[in-house]
């Protein structure tokens, strides 16, 4: 399927079909979301209404460290079999798990100066989410810094690449350092800790976070593939208007790629 | 009317919670407007330069 796909002519004819539905069912599944976590979700015995931070915070902390797994993965095969479209894949997905990863910081602040007093602490888990904030920041820079897209697009791979070992820190930090970070109460052996009233729309704000990145990789990996066959057309265009006038006076054919 | 005064006070939390929820808000939704204008304008430009691009296949 995803092989299938790797054609860039076959992604946008694809990708163009499935993304007003993909549109339509992220903007429905997180109304609902929204709906369930803002006012059908109960409040905490212990933390009352402030646990309705946790519905936004918990899945952007979800969608920070699977985003950056995509990145990684997509880096590996872009630089394994020199695939095109897994190197736009990559490059659309980063700014998207930055702004997740930059949500999680924020409502993390935000739910930690009520609950344990104080906005931000440096502990290991805090802090390595801090740091897979700056791994998306040099990645995005570091695309961007070459003239040569193609070795910025292998900097940032091998970043995106080296970076990877950051996603098991973040995982276990909890339970590897002392923190004034909870525990994992969802993903955990012997099943969640938290009751059904809070899980059912913290699983559904996910699976809506989920649905927006899907729409909006599919919307920014097509807006860099046009780009691309813009830049293309308009080399060639500017190459053919020259050599029309050019042939005539019998120059050479300009290089086209 | 104090229903809805006693729910947007979200039991004295309503600075940390709206602030959460906006500022979700304003990044997410920011991305998305972002992506879809810069989108929308790729798809044009493609419209405007295509038809004036002499056939090479």
């Amino acid at each position: 399927m995803l092989s299938h796909l790797a054609n860039p002519a076959r992604f946008m004819r694809i990708s163009g079909v499935a993304l007003p539905w993909l549109g339509g069912v992220s903007l429905v599944v997180l109304v609902l979301g929204l709906f369930w976590s803002l006012i059908l979700a109960p409040p905490d015995y212990q933390q009352g209404e402030s646990v309705r931070i946790m519905f936004i915070h918990v899945p952007s902390a979800w969608m920070a460290l699977s985003v950056y797994l995509f990145v990684a993965v997509a880096s590996a095969v872009a630089l394994i079999w020199r695939h095109p479209l897994a190197e736009i894949a990559a490059q659309s997905a980063a700014p998207i798990g930055a702004a997740f990863t930059f949500v999680c910081l924020a409502t993390g602040s935000l739910w930690g100066r009520p609950m344990w007093g104080t906005w931000w602490v440096w502990d290991a888990r805090l802090t390595s989410v801090l740091v897979l904030f700056f791994l998306y920041l040099g990645y995005i820079a570091l695309v961007n810094a070459f003239d040569d897209a193609s070795r910025g697009g292998r900097a940032g791979s091998l970043l995106a690449l080296v970076g990877i070992v950051n996603l098991p820190i973040i995982k276990f930090s909890v339970d590897w350092w002392n923190t004034l970070h909870q525990p994992a109460s969802v993903l955990r052996l012997g099943g969640p800790t938290i009751d059904v009233t809070m899980l059912a729309p913290l699983l559904v704000m996910a699976l809506g976070f989920t649905l927006l990145f899907g729409w909006l990789l599919l919307v920014r990996m097509r807006t860099a593939l046009t780009e691309r066959r813009l830049r293309a057309l308009r080399i060639y265009g500017e190459a053919a208007a020259g050599n029309a006038s050019e042939a005539s006076s019998g120059a050479a054919r300009p290089a086209w790629r | 009317m104090d229903a809805l005064a006693t729910y947007v006070s979200m039991g004295g939390y309503a600075g940390f919670v709206w602030s959460a929820y906006g500022i979700a808000a304003a990044v997410l939704g920011g991305l998305a407007l972002q992506s879809w204008r810069r989108y929308r304008a790729s798809q044009g430009a493609l419209r405007n330069v295509e038809p004036r691009v002499p056939e090479r296949r």
